[in-house]
């Protein structure tokens, strides 16, 4: 099965409990399979930025064994809502 | 027949590297035995991370990166004043390239580690960057950031 938007999305939604994700496929700037992902979670609240970033590498495991490049911005509701007034 | 040739010139570039031949479904396929063991390179690893306070393995070098993300890292880390550091550029050896990525449990480069210890890529680098961990990181560190000064400066 081919790496889509579509798919990444649905796995955070589902495996992290993201409330806000946004899947951007840089590929066509690159030679080969490359995501940018931004992804707002609760469960992300109280962890520093390493351990959130192995929570999505973790849920994606699979995917990222073909995926070249991958860009991802972790946030909490909170940050997400402060990041976004401004 | 092609990939025969091909396997048997990669050979004979590769002067440590053993040949076997599998049968796989009625194909033959070639598979590389390298004779140094990925868990010599792992402990390899475990002493190079180590080998300075910053370490970074990225794609190119820090006067030459080979690639945007591996980039960004050295410009932040030079924008910190932080230009003295030992790098590793994976693209001239496979065998770390892979074996960074199983010794941090990290799927891409570049990679940064601050005193032997795992701290993220390009995009946790640049997020600590802007959130102002990344000076209070290297203070700890014993390395005093350059927008410190600058700051002092502009005041």
């Amino acid at each position: 099965m081919s790496i889509t938007t579509d798919l990444i999305r649905e796995k955070l939604i589902k495996e992290i409990g993201a409330v806000h994700v946004e899947v951007e496929d840089t590929s066509p700037n690159r030679c080969a399979a490359s995501f940018k992902v931004l992804i707002v979670s609760p469960q992300f609240e109280g962890k520093p930025l390493l351990q959130r970033h192995r929570m999505v590498n973790n849920c994606l495991a699979e995917e990222l064994k073909e995926i070249h490049a991958f860009e991802q911005k972790t946030l909490t509701p909170e940050q997400w809502e402060k990041q976004k007034s401004q | 027949m092609n990939s025969i040739i091909r396997s048997t010139a990669r050979c004979l570039r590769a002067g440590n590297t053993l040949y076997r031949s599998n049968q796989v479904n009625g194909h033959l396929s070639f598979v590389s035995v390298r004779l140094c063991s990925s868990d010599a390179i792992q402990k390899n690893l475990g002493e190079m991370v180590k080998k300075d306070k910053v370490v970074v393995f990225m794609k190119g070098t820090p006067a030459q990166p080979m690639c945007g993300f591996s980039n960004a890292v050295v410009q932040i880390l030079r924008m910190h004043g932080v230009d003295e550091y030992t790098s590793y550029n994976v693209l001239e050896d496979q065998d770390i390239r892979q074996g960074v990525k199983t010794f941090s449990n990290w799927p891409t480069i570049p990679q940064v580690f601050f005193n032997g210890e795992f701290v993220g890529g390009c995009d946790i680098l640049l997020q600590m960057h802007q959130n102002g961990d990344l000076v209070d990181e290297l203070q700890k560190l014993g390395i005093r950031s350059a927008l410190l000064d600058a700051e002092k400066e502009s005041k």
